[in-house]
């Protein structure tokens, strides 16, 4: 123990910020850790927002303020919003459902529920335009229907729907599976029909990781570029998420338009990641549970 | 307990449980969405890449600037993926073993590339090392060419895929503490001794775990890679970006050849990751078991 306490003590002066520890290998980790971090994280982005910060207040307020970006933005939070919902709604049942109820194939669905992490964007964007396209798989039963989905909106909406699939049933499924059943048998003997139990007893205690897991959906949708553009049609105006328009200014050399588009975006995941936060610490003081 | 379930009539249901054809209706319906969303997508690539025959999918494969891609791929890959894993185990070595101020900003600002859009993650080092950039004067005096060339590609790559093996090693090791470690180093072992013989037999799995999702996203990285390089065929163009030429290009078979190939990366990776939370739930993080 003579070594370790040595070691200890030498360590414990220099490092007035951290608890002294005999482990060996701090300096070289995390020194290597906050390195690589800054040079391949931090340092870009912080060159992005100096950069953007050249631009004069009423230049920066002219693109973002633009008519095409703020049809963009509405187009990708719109879509994004519409995604999220949609998975809020059928995440809560897949997620009910492969926890709750035993079926065949349960094991291969549960692990299917990934394929959007998994599945690279421009091949999950071909793939849906190819199926949505009015002589698709499903667009040939929509046409008639007159509800066309590839190149136009609703195709975002697919698309985005697609993204975000896993971030709701994977937030929910930890806590399903951790409800304490002896409350809804509380509830039963206390009369609460089903019905009543689950919007009454089971629902709140699921609130906080339905809203994480929509929030995490709409963040991700917000930003998704790759399986959009095929599907989007990419009209301006109309059909252009922003994503795309960032990449229209690069390649028009309009840096500073694609700048001032990428810093709002920016603001705005970094507003819905404060927004997770928020409603985890809230969800661990209320519910004990992250 | 048994003789509670003889007594009970055949329509009997808890009170805690939904009746049989609620139940019903809602596997139905879950079943649906994910058919619908997941596993026709999946499916209809394969149908696509195949529907002129295996002799066309196969001539859609061998075109040289596919195979080219391909290896760009990998070789990208290749790189990405072990510079994340070093940056992973040191980090969640930095961040388990000791207690630092600071430390919750610095798992925050780990896990920030995922809330960043690809497009931006792209258009950082567009910002830093393109010809307007802050380096772009310097970079050209000296005829080096970053963006629009491999190196930027791997740089992105790398920022998109940073946080996945962090974010897999760190819960798991602050959860299995210091105690062994630091028998370990009271005996006399190295540091290198202590990682190689006491950490990473215990954190293996779900290294293994981090590195199939890290290296998933690598190959299958689109947005960030397609500003920042440069598209220029048979050179830099990936296999996700080679896929959306061929689209454009109106080469169905082809683009979904190549589609296959990454779905099939895709499958595997699934079948290996639910291998991993099936055999080895309890030596991943929370969350997996």
């Amino acid at each position: 123990m003579s070594a370790t306490a040595t070691i200890a003590s030498r360590v414990a002066p220099r490092f007035s910020w951290r608890q002294p520890s005999v482990i060996p290998g701090f300096g070289l980790t995390f020194g290597f850790a906050i390195t690589y971090l800054s040079l391949i994280v931090l340092i870009p982005i912080c060159a992005l927002v100096l950069r953007t910060m050249e631009l004069s207040w009423q230049e920066y307020w002219a693109i973002a303020s633009s008519d095409r970006v703020v049809a963009a933005l509405q187009l990708s939070f719109g879509a994004a919003l519409i995604g999220a919902t949609i998975n809020l709604v059928f995440g809560l049942i897949v997620a009910w459902v492969l926890v709750r109820y035993e079926f065949p194939g349960k094991r291969v669905i549960d692990a299917i529920v990934d394929l959007p992490f998994a599945l690279p964007t421009a091949v999950a964007g071909i793939a849906l335009t190819a199926i949505f396209d009015k002589n698709g798989w499903i667009g040939r039963f929509l046409e008639p229907l007159g509800i066309q989905v590839a190149y136009t909106w609703l195709g975002v909406v697919v698309a985005l729907t697609f993204i975000g699939l896993p971030f709701v049933v994977r937030t929910l499924q930890p806590v399903i599976v951790e409800l304490d059943r002896e409350i809804e048998e509380a509830a039963a003997t206390l009369g609460a029909g089903r019905w009543h139990a689950i919007v009454k007893v089971i629902m709140p205690s699921l609130l906080p990781a339905l809203l994480t897991g929509f929030v995490l959906a709409l963040a991700r949708g917000v930003g998704e570029y790759g399986s959009v553009v095929f599907i989007a049609g990419n009209i301006p105006y109309r059909t252009e998420i922003a994503p795309l328009l960032i990449v229209i200014r690069l390649t028009e050399f309009d840096y500073a338009g694609a700048m001032a588009i990428a810093t709002v975006m920016l603001a705005i995941s970094f507003a819905m990641f404060l927004i997770i936060n928020l409603i985890q610490a809230w969800a661990r003081r209320r519910f004990g549970y992250v | 307990m048994s003789d509670h379930a003889i007594a009970a009539p055949l329509n009997w249901r808890a009170p805690t449980n939904e009746a049989r054809p609620v139940k019903a209706v809602l596997i139905a319906v879950a079943m649906l969405f994910l058919g619908v969303f997941l596993l026709i997508p999946l499916l209809v690539v394969f149908v696509e890449a195949l529907s002129a025959g295996l002799p066309a999918f196969l001539n859609g494969l061998s075109d040289p600037d596919t195979v080219s891609a391909i290896w760009l791929t990998l070789l990208v890959a290749a790189i990405s993926v072990p510079a994340n894993l070093v940056f992973g185990i040191a980090a969640a070595w930095a961040i388990a073993k000791y207690e630092f101020r600071g430390k919750t900003m610095l798992i925050t600002l780990i896990d920030l590339p995922f809330s960043v859009s690809p497009v931006i993650a792209g258009l950082i080092y567009v910002v830093l090392f393109g010809s307007h950039g802050y380096l772009g004067p310097w970079l050209k005096a000296h005829d080096i060419q970053i963006i629009f060339a491999f190196p930027a590609i791997v740089l992105a790559t790398t920022f998109v895929t940073f946080p996945f093996v962090a974010r897999e090693l760190i819960p798991l090791m602050q959860e299995q503490g210091t105690q062994d470690e630091e028998a370990a180093v009271s005996l006399g072992a190295s540091g290198l001794q202590v990682f190689l013989r006491v950490t990473l037999p215990n954190v293996k799995w779900a290294l293994m775990y981090g590195v199939l999702l890290c290296n998933a996203r690598a190959m299958g990285e689109f947005g960030a890679v397609s500003v920042v390089s440069g598209k220029v065929r048979g050179q830099t163009n990936t296999m996700p970006l080679q896929i959306e030429i061929l689209y454009n290009d109106y080469q169905w078979v082809a683009a979904f050849a190549v589609a296959s190939l990454l779905a099939l990366l895709a499958l595997l990776t699934l079948i290996v990751k639910s291998a991993l939370e099936w055999r080895y739930g309890h030596e991943l993080s929370n969350g997996h078991r």
